[in-house]
Order: C-alpha cells, then structure tokens, then sequence
C-alpha cells in the first residue's frame, strides 16, 4: 500500500501538476463545444433547457476520451510502464490508482466549472443537483472503462480516433440513463432508479476494469 | 472435457477441419436460403395487417438474431484466445467479425427498409434497430483494433478483449436502448415484436434462419481457411499444400 | 541448478519464428553475454526473461521452481534495464530514482542517490528537468538503479548506448563486482564487452528467415 502511494500515486499528483496546461486543455475542449450548441441550434432558452443535459454529456464523454489518452501514454513510451510492471506490485492496483489520480486531477476542474454550464445551457437548480450526481457517478465509470482501451491503443502510433470508435458505443448506456436523470429532474420527476442503474454499473466497473487494464498493459507490452 | 477440441490449436489441424467442414455449410445453406426466402417472399400468405410488405421479416428477423449469435460466438472465439493462447482461435475471432458485421448491416438495412411503408420514413429510431446500429459500431470497432496492429497475435488478444467488452456491455445496451425508447416513443406498439406468428408463416422463416446460419458458418470457414493461410505461409506444410494445388513439384 | 533457468523457449513475433527450444541457464556469479545479428531475437528474448513478454512455448524456472509461481520474489532480486529508459522527461533525476525506488520496494536515501549520481557524472543535474539531460546523460541516470537497488540478477538490453568510453568503462567495472558478488547478469551490447567486464559467456543467437 505504501508503495503504491509513495511510488505511483504521489508520482502522478506531481506530474499532474507540472503539466497543468495539458490538463486544462480538455477542460477547455469541453467549453467550448458547450458553446458550439446554442451558436449552432440557436440561443432559445427553452431549446438549450431541453438539450442541456444531453450536451453537457456528449461534451463530457468527448472531452474525457481526448484526456485519457495520456493515462498511460508517457509511461509506455519512456518505459516507466516496464519499470511498474516488474516492480512486484500487482498491476491492477497500479492501475487502479492511475485511474483515480487521472480522475481527481479531470473531475475537480470539471466539478468548479459546473455552474458556468449549467448557466450557458440554461439548467434549473434541480437539474444541476441531478447533473452533478450524474457526473460524479459517472465519470468514474467513463474513466475506468476508458482506461482498458488506452491500455490496449497505447502503443500504437495513432490511437486517438480509434479510440473513440471502441468507446462511444460502450459509453452510450451511461449517456442514457445520465441524461435520463436530469430530464427527470427537470420535470421534478424522480431519479434516483436512474442513479441507480450508474452506481450498479460503477461497482461493476470497479470490481473488474482494473484487472482488465492489467491485462490490456501487458498485451501492449507483448 | 473438450480434450476432442485440442489439436485444433494448431493451425494445420484446424486448416483441414474447415477444408471438411466447408462443403457441409455451405450447400445445405444456400438450399435453405434459398428455399426459405422463395417460400416466404413468394408462397407464405399475406399478412393480414402489412400485406406483402412483412415479407421482408424472411431477411430481417434471421440477420438480426444472427447477427447477435455471431457477436456471441466471436467473443467465445476471444475467450478461448486469451485464455488458452490458441492462436487458432484469434484466428477464427476476426474470421467472423466482418461477416457478423454485415450480416448486422443485412439486419439494419432490412430493418430499415420494413420502415418506409410502415412509418413513411427510411429511418426510424426504433429501439432494435438502435441497438442494431451499435452493435455495428462493435463490430467495427473490434476489427479497426485488430488492424491497427502489426503482430497478430498481439492484434487478436486486444482484439479480443474489446469483444469480451463488447459482450459483456450488449445485454446493457439493449435494455437501455429499449428502455430509452419508451422515453421518447411513448407507447408505439412495433411491429417487430414477437406477434402470434401462423404456422404457414413460420416454417419459411425457420428455414431461412437455419440457412442463413449454415451460410455464415461456411463463410467464416472460408475466411478462416484464408487467415490461417495468411498467417502461416512460411511453415512447411502450406508449401506443401500450395504446390500440389499448383500441380508441380516448385514449392511457391 | 540454482538460478534462471530458460527451458526449451520458443519465441514467436509478428507469425515469425525467432528461436526454438532455447534452453540455458544463468547461475549467480555469471556474466551471459548475449550475441546475435539485429532482428536475430536478442531483445525478445531478454523480455521474455524479465516476464513482460510469454514465449510461444517453454518455461523459465527460478532455482528449479517455475517463474510464474515466484513472480513477486524474482521481481524483487531483478533490475531491467531496456531500450527504453523508464525515466519520465518531466520528473528531475532525484525525483525519478525516488519514486522507482518507492515502487520496487527499496530504500530511497537522498544522500546515497546524489553520491551515486556524482559517480556517474551527473553532479549538479540531479534536480533539472530529466528532458534537459543529453541522451548519454539519461543513460546514466536509467543505470543509476543498478547502484540503488540489490539485486542479484541484471538483464540489460543494450545498456552502453550512448555511453562515452568513461561510461562504458564504469559500468563494465560495477558490472564486475556485481559478478564477483554473486550477481547475474545477462546483457546484449553492439561493441564486443572488454576485459573490463570480467569472465563471460557467450550466448549467441541465429536469424532464422
């Protein structure tokens, strides 16, 4: 346990923070594909009421895909990701707190931004409590599926947009039921069935990704 | 248990049971086809709701549900790979996914085409034909992978865990697609779903669901056939084979 | 016999075949220099050795016990030291020695890292920015481990590239001792080892078309 939070956890917060322009640029991506909706669709507030949670989502799930890749690009690459894997500690645990450092250092930035959303979209209070239960259930889950497919994609030359192809169809029931639960919000409506069904597939995500990434490192490794 | 299916890791092994098999899927398959599709188009009586335009359920209903039992049995294939390290078995993994691909895009576009005289539109977002659509988008995606890398093996195992993801998050998918829909579609009834079905329907319909699935079968094994060729061109044994098929005593 | 034994390895990449029924042994207080023409399976081989990679067929045993069930333990007597690194450019050299040594278990001294950085010629850069250091200098701090950590057996693919003949010299000296200690070690280089480095066995591998 040690180890891991000496070796890898406090390694990660502190590259994290030496490259803190690359981390704000999917932050960045995310507003302003936000912005794109009402410039492209019309400024109504009724409309971006309407499409705000899907927009927030779709925006959340393309942004999250263009900062995954580096939870394992640099390490395979200048072969720290060797040096971890014969380190003695279990991989999936290495992978596990990768995953969570990757996620505190994206979800933090998105959580403070969160309010400058809901007002561009135009989201009632409700809505925003819904959006932000959402989000924190779920981008976990986005994260840690995600990372099994960085794992697999991160030694090729150009992963990017495969990546994307492997994972949206993968994230799609979390969209639904996400967007479900603001919309449900909206109308005052329940949710909690719809959190529900996220924390369910969190658990199940929790319980097995890390092994998965495991194993997606070492067939990269070959 | 499946001490029988052992020697069939090695390629050779498997190279000849797919030269056996072949001939057993593919003749008994394009009868069926063809026997269950002229039955149904031409001799099954009219629907009583849709007229002759049900008819297209011969093609749709065996494309869908086999496109789901190919999905199924690559990520069978995939598990078997990674878990026992046949390369065989990676090898039969990419030999079903285009097919199972267009068997789905078969499936999508039927569905599709069933929906212009049933709702006026090309395109509907029914929940099947959702669910259809991404289960494309696996499909596409667990071959993208296997091509974007040069060592094939290394491409089947990752390859392979995507269709092991695939699978595992399909049941999810349907159901939050179905559930999605009666969201936004309120309470439409589809047509699609399982109605009472006359015998005089059924039979062609059963018919061409098992040709389609001999044909599938008999087309995977050609591809395998080529993917093992492919693979292992260099070892003796395909020399061998490749100069008699030549007919001389060169090797190729 | 005690130490890493290699039975009967068959290595398969990209559908060709590198080598078939490899077998050897690498016996504490040993120095296996492992030879062979680019693409002849040098560096496949010493991956399978480490366990980042699996051979097609064959096993590897570790004082007659097979690897796979003594995985942690091996890892524990292991430093690998590949084409690649395993240095992150961002990271200053001390940083990157702290936390490798936090990840394999090993005592980190701030002290004892900055001697053996003076060593190996690195004094005054051990707190910049490792992407600032020149290839030969990032070498340097990549072999630093083998001063840091015990352990018995060394597989270094390639190790004196783009080393200067001081490198070269100082790490053939501490590969010496490591050998005279005990140690094993298993190494492929493009210039022939010196005398330098001690007694050695040669191991050499064929290409195979």
């Amino acid at each position: 346990m040690n180890t891991l939070i000496n070796g890898i956890f406090k390694r990660d917060m502190a590259l994290a923070f030496r490259q803190r322009s690359e981390l704000a640029q999917p932050l960045m991506f995310l507003l302003m594909v936000i912005t794109l909706f009402p410039l492209g669709i019309g400024p109504g507030p009724v409309t971006l009421q309407k499409i705000g949670p899907g927009v927030i989502w779709i925006a959340a799930i393309l942004s999250s895909l263009l900062a995954m890749e580096r939870l394992f690009r640099d390490d395979f690459w200048d072969g720290s990701l060797e040096q971890y894997m014969l380190s003695g500690q279990s991989v999936a645990a290495i992978a596990a707190v990768k995953v969570l450092v990757h996620w505190l250092v994206s979800f933090l930035p998105l959580a403070l931004f969160s309010p400058l959303l809901a007002l561009f979209l135009n989201l009632t209070v409700d809505m925003y409590i819904a959006l932000m239960l959402t989000l924190v259930l779920g981008t976990p889950l986005l994260s840690l599926v995600g990372a099994i497919a960085v794992g697999l994609t991160v030694g090729l030359q150009r992963g990017g947009v495969l990546l994307a192809l492997l994972l949206i169809p993968v994230f799609i029931p979390l969209l639904i039921f996400a967007t479900s639960a603001v919309d449900s919000a909206a109308l005052q409506l329940p949710y909690r069935a719809q959190l529900a069904i996220i924390g369910a597939m969190l658990m199940l995500a929790m319980a097995s990704a890390p092994f998965a990434i495991a194993y997606a490192l070492k067939v990269s490794q070959n | 248990m499946w001490k029988w299916l052992h020697p069939y890791a090695k390629p050779e092994r498997a190279y000849q049971l797919c030269v056996t098999l072949q001939p057993y899927f593919l003749w008994p398959g394009i009868l069926c086809l063809i026997a269950g599709s002229i039955w149904g188009l031409a001799f099954a009586p009219q629907d009583y709701q849709q007229g002759d335009s049900f008819r297209i359920i011969y093609i749709h209903v065996p494309s869908a549900i086999l496109s789901m039992s190919t999905y199924v049995a690559m990520a069978v294939a995939a598990l078997v790979g990674i878990v026992w390290q046949w390369r065989t078995a990676f090898m039969a993994m990419i030999a079903m996914a285009p097919v199972g691909a267009v068997v789905t895009f078969i499936a999508l576009f039927t569905g599709a085409a069933w929906g212009k005289p049933m709702w006026g539109t090309w395109w509907v977002w029914d929940a099947r034909l959702t669910s259809e659509l991404i289960l494309l988008f696996l499909y596409l995606g667990v071959i993208a992978l296997y091509g974007a890398f040069e060592d094939k093996q290394q491409a089947g195992k990752a390859a392979g865990v995507m269709a092991l993801v695939g699978v595992v998050n399909v049941p999810i998918i349907h159901y939050s697609v179905e559930w999605w829909n009666t969201l936004h579609q309120g309470a439409t009834i589809s047509k699609f779903d399982k109605p009472s079905i006359a015998p005089e329907m059924l039979w062609p319909l059963l018919i061409a669901l098992l040709g389609l699935a001999l044909f599938i079968a008999a087309v995977t094994v050609m591809r395998m056939k080529n993917e093992i060729i492919r693979r292992e061109y260099h070892r003796p044994w395909v020399k061998d084979l490749a100069a008699r098929a030549l007919g001389d005593d060169h090797a190729v | 016999m005690a130490g890493l034994a290699a039975d009967n390895l068959t290595c398969i990449k990209r559908d060709r075949v590198l080598f078939t029924d490899l077998s050897f042994c690498l016996s504490p207080g040993q120095l296996i220099y492992l030879r062979g023409p680019n693409g002849a399976g040098k560096t496949s081989l010493l991956r399978i050795l480490t366990g980042l990679s699996a051979p097609e067929s064959g096993q590897l045993l570790l004082n007659e016990e097979p690897l796979d069930k003594v995985r942690d333990r091996f890892n524990q007597q292991l430093i690998y030291v590949g084409h690649k690194a395993g240095i992150n450019g961002a990271l200053t050299a001390m940083e990157n020695l702290r936390f490798w040594c936090a990840q394999h278990s090993t005592d980190f001294i701030a002290q004892q890292a900055y001697d053996v950085l003076a060593r190996l010629g690195l004094v005054g850069l051990e707190d910049v920015p490792v992407r600032m250091l020149s290839a030969g200098q990032q070498r340097r701090v990549a072999l630093s481990r083998l001063w840091l950590k015990q352990a018995t057996y060394w597989i270094l693919d390639e190790p004196f590239t783009a080393l200067d003949t001081d490198g070269i010299e100082l790490l053939e000296t501490h590969m010496r001792e490591h050998v005279a200690n005990q140690g094993a070690i298993i190494t492929t280089s493009h210039q022939p080892l010196s005398k330098q480095a001690g007694p050695f066995t040669e191991l050499m591998l064929e290409y195979r078309l």
